[in-house]
């Protein structure tokens, strides 16, 4: 078992489905025996604001919160929120964004423009950065709304989680009668990366 | 096996373990989850109360009644429960009183960001801070132990990080507590002065023992490290003052009212510098300095917001941060707005539109203060729209009371807005009060409520009736609306404002997110690019599922967010959004 912490953050839009994502993956965690943290956003900013959530696991954890700068990787679920939380990623981190536009406020009424070369920046910074688009594979998969398990499948991947452990994750999180979906969903993320 | 466990089910945990009976809340993030993890169990009651008060008083009785008794709530709730709170202390328990109050530094979904550690020393209860999902098991169930052998109700005071962090937790089995004997004894549960004089003495009796039980407590403990620095800390910051100085001395106070003397006295006298790290207010800090010992904090870190590893690291090691780069301030906001047909969103357009003074109130529809809906001039707390309507009417008169509403949720009418609209009938006011009917108490995670007909173990009840209610306080004026009809809203709005006489519209519509509501999934909307004049008029409403697109110049439908509630198309003067056929 590996005694070095990770540190995991997803971003996203409220109502996206980012709970579950980090929900699944600490549930791996747990399973493999490491101690596990998270920390998640409630309340007012789940009203389509910009929402955050930690996983961190390892032999101990202490913050329930990632420090800036330590990021083993981020999973932006929106374009600009990855960019808004680059700050915690590490120097030589790993950015994982899905290509999902969703216009915040300020663009809706024109008092902000979206910034069409986000992608363009974000792999200035880091040039490893990694785009998917899970909403067409969630699409295909049947239902849009798992494209949050598309993305714990790209995750997983690139966290070297063993596929079983996340099977079980996800039979142990999702209601029975969305496990198929959820799985299939899952290993189509896997084959993103 | 460990089971990750949110800190509010930690708690809800703790207490079914400890072998309370019952417990009363009323909803308020970061606390909401407590009472609903608490309501899950088996042989257990569990009440969505009206308001913090009451479920406080709910708590007290069962107190008295001998069972142990958990009451949960937000900090700005406790000032809600003060009243009860503070004599509380005086009676003391018969089964143990665990009151938890949830406090929110960085104000994620609240108004201020009090402290509520102040509340344990001004009603000299002890406070107990946990720092992670265990000890908010371990304490909470510590906490009941503590409460029936001081005689006192005991605070467990939580942070929005604690609350909703999720961490592994070692389960126990619960213990069957019988329930205490009960007893009349009217000089400790009746506190008419001649009986309250002789409690006070009993409070300060029990605080100093209190006083002598922390120096010993295993909830307070020295974890030596390094000497030349020594950090006292509680609750969440323990866990970042562990992750960035890993090597430092430690006194870690699980208990935090009353402080231990003696004990920091001895772990002082040993480190070479003595920092105290706690968010918000130096409620250690200042009592330490009191002691004549030297030591710093609030010289280091502000009083303003919450904490995180970084800000520790910077402050006390000087730390400059490495990251993969800054694309921040290259981004635009995103703040929270209405959800895609929500109801409020139709009552704010309009209110808008009608240029009306709104004072507003607490629950989802205070987003409607945010542009572009721009629609709301005050929130202040729980309830204190219509209050505030009637101030600005007896300040600058009937004419400009006749451009003011006061807008309120249901849940937020029924915890403390129907006595303010009593004041409006008794002081012969005429505001016009909106009562924005959602059906649930939305913003928190909907949660029923007395108008909801339902328990919080979703079993029907009494149903409270809003338009009866209103009427035997006085109002004569009462009218129901659908917000989403925006002439007919429109319409009773100028009747009812030009009334010299109170009034109540109720805007009834159950929230878009709520099983109940029948979307409409049939339907779908596009604009029409010949009718459409890109006037942006449809913009304002606010909502992501319609926006703007720059370069053709026109409104553009979002078929991923779009619900169809049909409010957009109400707004268009040209007629351009239309339905889809086929």
């Amino acid at each position: 078992m590996s005694k070095e912490v990770k540190n995991i953050l997803i971003v996203g839009v409220g109502g996206q489905g980012t709970l579950l994502t980090s929900r699944i993956i600490a549930q791996v965690a747990v399973q493999m025996g490491y101690d596990v943290k998270i920390s998640e956003v409630h309340g007012m900013a789940q009203r389509g604001g910009s929402v955050v959530s930690q996983v961190r696991y390892g032999e101990k954890v202490y913050s329930p919160i990632i420090k800036k700068g330590d990021a083993d990787v981020i999973l932006g679920f929106e374009k600009i929120e990855a960019a808004r939380w680059l700050s915690y990623l590490k120097p030589e981190g790993i950015l994982i964004v899905n290509d999902e536009r969703i216009d915040p406020l300020p663009v809706m009424s024109g008092k902000a423009r979206y910034p069409d070369d986000i992608i363009d920046k974000m792999k200035g910074l880091v040039p490893s950065t990694l785009v998917v688009n899970a909403s067409d594979i969630a699409l295909k998969c049947g239902d849009i709304k798992v494209a949050n398990v598309v993305l714990v499948g790209v995750l997983s991947k690139v966290m070297e989680l063993p596929i079983e452990e996340v099977e079980k994750a996800i039979i142990a999180i999702v209601p029975p009668k969305y496990v198929d979906l959820n799985i299939k969903a899952f290993h189509e993320g896997l084959k993103l990366v | 096996m460990k089971r990750l466990m949110l800190g509010n089910e930690a708690i809800a945990r703790g207490a079914y373990e400890a072998g309370a009976t019952v417990a009363a809340a009323y909803p308020g993030t970061p606390s909401s989850e407590i009472l609903s993890s608490f309501a899950k169990y088996e042989g257990v009651y569990a009440e969505w109360s009206p308001n913090e008060k009451v479920a406080l008083e709910v708590g007290a009785g069962a107190s008295v009644g001998g069972a142990r008794t958990l009451v949960a709530m937000k900090h700005v709730g406790v000032n809600v429960a003060a009243d009860p709170l503070y004599t509380l202390s005086y009676i003391g328990v018969n089964g143990g009183l665990v009151l938890v109050s949830a406090d929110d530094p960085g104000m994620y979904s609240s108004q201020n960001e009090q402290d509520n550690r102040g509340y344990g020393r001004f009603a000299k209860i002890p406070v107990l801070e946990p720092s992670d999902s265990q000890e908010a098991r371990d304490f909470t169930k510590f906490a009941f132990f503590l409460s029936e052998e001081f005689d006192t109700p005991v605070i467990l005071r939580t942070t929005t990080r604690l609350s909703h962090s999720q961490t592994l937790v070692e389960e126990g089995e619960r213990e069957e507590i019988a329930l205490k004997e009960y007893k009349k004894d009217a000089a400790k549960y009746v506190m008419l002065p001649g009986y309250a004089r002789l409690r006070h003495v009993e409070v300060e009796k029990r605080m100093a023992r209190l006083k002598e039980y922390v120096e010993t407590t295993p909830l307070n403990r020295i974890e030596w490290g390094d000497k030349s620095l020594g950090i006292i800390t509680s609750g969440i910051p323990y866990q970042y003052v562990k992750e960035v100085l890993p090597t430092a001395s430690v006194l870690k106070l699980g208990i935090t009212n009353p402080l231990p003397e003696k004990l920091i006295r001895e772990f002082a006298e040993k480190v070479e510098r003595l920092i105290v790290v706690e968010e918000l207010e130096p409620v250690i800090e200042e009592q330490v300095k009191a002691l004549g010992i030297k030591v710093e904090g609030k010289n280091l870190f502000s009083v303003i917001g919450e904490y995180s590893p970084e800000l520790i690291e910077e402050k006390i090691k000087g730390t400059e941060i490495r990251n993969a780069g800054d694309l921040s301030s290259a981004v635009p906001a995103r703040p929270p707005l209405m959800c895609p047909g929500c109801p409020h969103r139709g009552v704010f357009y309009t209110l808008r539109k009608k240029k009306l003074v709104v004072t507003g109130d607490i629950g989802c529809y205070t987003l409607g203060a945010l542009s572009p809906l721009d629609a709301m001039d005050t929130c202040l707390c729980m309830g204190a729209s219509i209050g505030m309507a009637l101030g600005m009417e007896k300040a600058r008169g009937r004419e400009f009371a006749q451009k003011t509403v006061a807008v309120i949720g249901d849940s937020t009418f029924v915890h403390s807005g129907i006595t303010a609209l009593i004041d409006v009938v008794y002081n012969k006011g005429i505001s016009t009060v909106l009562i924005l009917d959602n059906d649930t108490t939305a913003m928190t995670g909907h949660q029923e409520h007395p108008a909801t007909g339902f328990t919080i173990k979703n079993e029907p009840t009494y149903k409270l009736d809003l338009p009866t209610l209103v009427k035997a306080v006085g109002v004569e004026h009462i009218r129901i609306v659908d917000p989403l009809n925006l002439a007919q809203l429109e319409q009773v709005l100028d009747e009812e404002l030009s009334r010299k006489a109170p009034s109540v519209i109720i805007t009834k519509r159950p929230c878009v997110l709520l099983k109940k509501y029948q979307q409409d999934t049939a339907t779908r909307y596009f604009v029409d690019d010949e009718a459409c004049t890109g006037c942006k008029q449809c913009i304002r409403v606010g909502c992501t599922g319609v926006y703007f697109d720059d370069d053709a110049k026109k409104a553009r439908i979002n078929l991923k967010t779009c619900v169809a509630c049909g409010l957009c198309p109400q707004v268009c003067k040209f007629d351009a959004i239309k339905v889809m056929e086929g």
